[in-house]
């Protein structure tokens, strides 16, 4: 019971669930801006009958409460504003965003990827820095763990592959690469990606509101400090 | 409202394996990447919250495997319902899908479960804990929710404050009708380590219906009969996350896949093949192709099951999915409402 049209398909997903794919499958600000689109639109026509709305890269998981509703109720009602707005999508201006600012403590002693990612990229660890901050990234998805907020797109320059055997503990605040993407360890834990510097402001607080300062579609900047401002800003090696 | 009774809680004398507070989940907070969690077995969760009176999704103990000792400092009035296990208040043998009576200094005992893994216990007007995200929920991995909103596990000592009276009289009489109602039996431990030593042995197989969804069409024709026909192990790397089966490997013509939105019951196949099916504390999002999702009904049942158990799946469409949903909840109401008349009319199980 799948809905296809140029730039949708919309596949079930579970008992309670669909997921729309947007077309092509692929990351780009486009396709993030389609996202966000069809996220604003999934809200007010679900209302309270929806339970989750999962945005990611190229996709938007729908959930909906199975007391009230079900595939069969909703295919309508979804294929009916979703072949009236679709047209809509290709037009889309960029979404308004918020930009956050992320301060980075770029060091060989906050970062310990940073002279072996210079190293393989032939570039000075300065270069290396001045890259990963001197553009912006947009928020593509949020997930691995609370508070992780996927970012690209990292300039080719500095694309690497994950490391080849993860790392048994990455700490909290970890500003790290792989491929064409960047993010901020929102906690310690595992994690195979290549580390450059510390971020001091929290990725995840559950005490605070909002407990994360992105959310999907957000743009964010990297802006690099020293270690004293790093600690001045609340960060701790 | 009844105000909260601080000092009547229920005291963890032993833990046992491992006892979680859990509700019914954490909804809508996927956006932050905090998981659903809530209980693996939704329809045992209800029913002890039922026998106590309870709305549906109150918070309770979900406690796997056994050796759980509880004391209450106050009188209550508990349920345990689930796995089936030796319940012993004070030493002495009691029925579990029933409301008990507890007087202060009385201690609960759930024994090594014989069939199932899960035990929930419920008192009467619920536990007071705050809530996280909107949630009691207990999710270690992410440090969330329960007793102490860290995510950390009930342990020896802890105490658990009573809520207060429950909305409802508890039911007094013991109902047999309610425990495996429209759920297939559960597996016997006893049976399967037998049948883990001969790999082959288990004398039934948990039928575990799905629904086709997500990447389902990158699976060929072959590749979804040998799905179906094929009978699949539960291996002993399952837990709250997911359960992890093998057998008869599955290939997909995936391309590599962005990654995307994960619902309970998703059943996604790594690149090895062996099928892995999500449940309550799984990642959120995901990039291995799923051919499509286990109803939630099965999801409780797998989550009951023991490793070396055989499991096979059977295909779903759309219909029979709210079919079997809506025969499910019908069968649940006449079986709340003969315990308890107010209930059908007020309540919806989840």
């Amino acid at each position: 019971m799948a809905i296809t049209q140029p730039q949708l398909r919309l596949e079930l997903a579970g008992e309670n669930a669909f997921i729309l794919y947007l077309k092509p499958q692929q990351i780009s600000p486009a396709t993030a801006a389609a996202v966000q689109y069809y996220c604003s639109l999934l809200t007010p026509l679900l209302g309270q009958h929806l339970t989750e709305l999962l945005p990611s890269y190229a996709s938007v998981l729908v959930q909906f409460n199975p007391l009230t509703h079900s595939h069969l109720s909703l295919l309508p009602l979804l294929n009916q504003v979703l072949q009236a707005k679709a047209a809509g999508a290709g037009q889309l201006a960029q979404q308004s965003s918020k930009i956050v600012e992320l301060p980075v403590w770029y060091s060989a002693q906050s970062g310990a990827d940073l002279l072996s990612v210079a190293k393989a990229k032939n570039l000075t660890p300065d270069e290396v820095i001045q890259l990963h901050s001197s553009q912006s990234y947009q928020v593509y998805a949020i997930g691995f763990a609370p508070g992780f907020a996927y970012l690209g797109e990292l300039p080719a320059e500095l694309a690497m592959p994950r490391l080849s055997s993860p790392r048994a503990k990455v700490p909290a605040g970890a500003v790290a690469i792989a491929d064409r993407q960047t993010a901020v360890y929102p906690a310690a834990s595992p994690g195979g990606w290549h580390l450059l510097g510390l971020c001091p402001i929290r990725m995840f607080n559950p005490q605070q509101q909002p407990a994360m300062p992105v959310a999907v579609g957000d743009q964010v900047r990297f802006i690099p400090v020293s270690e004293r401002e790093f600690q001045l800003l609340g960060g701790a090696l | 409202m009844t105000q909260p009774n601080h000092s009547a809680c229920l005291k963890i004398i032993s833990p046992g394996t491992l006892s979680l507070l859990q509700d019914a989940g954490r909804f809508g907070m996927t956006a932050l990447g905090l998981t659903q969690g809530g209980p693996l077995d939704g329809h045992s969760f209800a029913w002890a919250n039922a026998l106590v009176g309870n709305p549906l999704h109150s918070t309770v103990i979900e406690h796997s495997i056994g050796g759980l000792i509880v004391q209450a400092t106050a009188g209550c009035t508990v349920a345990v319902t689930g796995a089936v296990l030796p319940l012993l208040l004070n030493g002495k043998a009691v029925a579990c899908w029933q409301a008990i009576s507890l007087k202060a200094g009385d201690e609960l005992e759930l024994g090594y479960m014989t069939q199932g893994l899960r035990a929930y216990l419920a008192v009467s007007g619920g536990f007071a804990v705050a809530l996280q995200f909107g949630s009691s929920a207990t999710v270690m991995r992410e440090g969330v929710g329960g007793l102490h909103q860290d995510g950390s596990k009930l342990a020896a000592g802890d105490q658990i404050p009573l809520a207060g009276q429950a909305t409802l009289p508890a039911l007094t009489t013991p109902n047999s009708q309610v425990q495996q109602f429209s759920l297939p039996p559960l597996v016997s431990v006893a049976a399967l380590t037998k049948a883990e030593q001969k790999q082959s042995g288990a004398s039934t197989v948990l039928s575990l219906r799905l629904l086709e969804g997500y990447q389902h069409h990158l699976f060929s024709t072959v590749e979804r009969a040998r799905f179906y026909l094929n009978s699949y192990q539960v291996s002993t790397n399952s837990d709250r996350m997911g359960y992890k089966l093998s057998g008869s490997a599955i290939s997909c013509n995936s391309r590599a896949l962005l990654s995307e939105g994960i619902s309970l019951g998703a059943v996604q196949i790594p690149p090895d093949g062996q099928p892995i099916v999500l449940l309550n504390d799984r990642q959120t999002l995901g990039g291995y192709p799923k051919i499509g999702t286990v109803l939630s009904l099965d999801c409780w049942r797998l989550a009951q099951t023991p490793p070396g158990s055989l499991v096979q799946f059977s295909p779903l469409d759309s219909y029979q999915v709210h079919n079997a949903l809506a025969l499910y909840r019908a069968g649940f109401s006449p079986a709340a409402k003969a315990a308890h008349p107010q209930h059908a009319a007020t309540q919806e199980p989840l």
